[in-house]
């Protein structure tokens, strides 16, 4: 069982090595949306700190988006879909491998450079700790549940658009928590709360999401 | 051993076919023949399981194949008219990564060899999108010598294909054939498979 998991995530690591370019804009696009609002709203420290967490959250929401309608696009067009579906395994086991490697490339790193662009924000280092937590620990759960839409707007005209109609509305429980965290470090009350129901969102939903992903991969294949 | 039993085929409005029957043993080939759009794309497509057929059944050694499922598509080698390698990848990459999700166990000098017997040699290293269109298709015919399995579903395996790999072809299905296998594929060309039992099936009247 960890075998297959385990070979899925060794080959898509291994494609998006050769493709680098997609990750480093997903990670550029972060990177920009998040220092323009500071260039934008003006050096209010108190300001700042107070937009700190959303702004992140939402650019994390947004470059996750940016990756998601190629995550079985690509392998629905050369044919590799149909080998994966065909490999003796359940289908939920290959589609966890999928969203696994897709974090890698696309969640982590976003959890990573975070803390630097908090600083940007004004915030202190409590602050920062429980952003790169938060960012690590919401992210599986944006790679997830967006399988989830990448598999129903497969091979649609226009997916793209109709996948973040999809998809965003289901962020908002990781967008709540995950922003709350960061927020309730700030205001002193703590954001240990908020980590645990977002580490609960993640695990129902890294558990969950693929094989509802792989019931939606077979209608697409049909 | 591989049973089909009253298949009916819907797609969108129409009726493709429906009461289609054959029974297929080891060292049998099935032709499967008609026109374009007669279904039999959508036919490979149920006998791997990934149609839902309308109406009757498939069975694999006697038991229906979705009951099987792993235990059946541990027993299929399916190529489709995708070639479904990776372009970013090598020859050799691809064949090793093929094999590694369909739980094979194969060693790099296999693969080599697996390329070479497909005229690749030299080329493994090379990423496919350098590769021509033969080319590809050899990568992908690579996993019929690389994957031990007694299934072999074929869709229209001979396009792209120069005289020489025909031939080739041709014998490595035959070789299966030999061995007990089973194959069923599509093809417009006609193409001699010099050994086992060959039978035809024309699907769409």
């Amino acid at each position: 069982m960890l075998k297959i998991v385990s070979a899925v995530i060794g080959r898509d690591l291994k494609l998006a090595m050769r493709r680098q370019a997609d990750i480093v804009s997903a990670l550029f696009f972060f990177i920009i949306v998040v220092s323009l609002f500071p260039l934008g709203i003006g050096p209010e420290p108190d300001l700042l700190r107070k937009l700190a967490p959303g702004v992140l959250w939402v650019a994390a929401l947004l470059a996750t988006m940016l990756s998601l309608p190629r995550l079985f696009a690509d392998d629905h067009r050369d044919g590799t879909l149909e080998q994966l579906a065909l490999a003796p395994h359940p289908l939920g086991l290959v589609v966890t491998g999928k969203v696994i490697a897709h974090w890698l490339v696309s969640g982590l790193p976003l959890a990573l450079i975070a803390p630097v662009l908090g600083i940007q924000f004004d915030l202190s280092a409590d602050a920062l700790l429980v952003l790169t937590g938060a960012i690590l620990l919401g992210t599986p759960a944006l790679s997830g549940i967006g399988a989830i839409g990448a598999a129903l707007t497969l091979g649609l005209r226009g997916g793209g658009v109709l996948l973040s109609l999809l998809v965003l509305p289901l962020y908002i429980p990781v967008l709540i928590f995950g922003a709350g965290a960061v927020d309730a470090t700030v205001t002193g009350l703590g954001g240990e709360g908020h980590l645990s129901l977002l580490a609960a969102i993640t695990f129902a939903s890294v558990g969950f999401a693929p094989w509802a992903t792989a019931a939606a991969l077979k209608i697409a294949l049909e | 051993m591989l049973e089909a039993d009253n298949l009916e085929c819907v797609r969108g409005e129409r009726r493709l076919f429906a009461g289609l029957n054959f029974k297929l043993e080891g060292g049998e080939l099935l032709y499967l023949q008609g026109r374009n759009g007669a279904g039999k794309t959508s036919l490979l497509r149920m006998l791997i399981g990934l149609l839902p057929p309308e109406a009757g059944e498939i069975r694999w050694r006697g038991m229906a194949i979705d009951k099987l499922a792993d235990e059946f598509r541990a027993d299929l080698c399916y190529l489709g008219h995708l070639n479904a390698i990776k372009e970013e990848l090598t020859p050799l990459e691809n064949l090793l990564a093929a094999a590694r999700l369909a739980d094979e166990i194969l060693s790099e000098d296999d693969a080599i060899d697996a390329l070479e017997q497909v005229g690749l040699a030299g080329r493994e290293d090379l990423a496919c999108k350098y590769l021509s269109q033969g080319q590809k298709r050899r990568v992908a015919l690579a996993r019929l010598v690389t994957e031990k399995r007694p299934l072999w579903i074929l869709d229209e395996p001979f396009v792209a294909l120069d005289v020489a790999a025909v031939d080739w072809l041709a014998g490595i299905i035959s070789g299966h054939l030999q061995r007990g296998g089973l194959a069923v594929m599509t093809t417009h060309q006609l193409v001699n498979i010099p050994a086992g039992q060959v039978r035809e099936l024309r699907i769409g009247g």
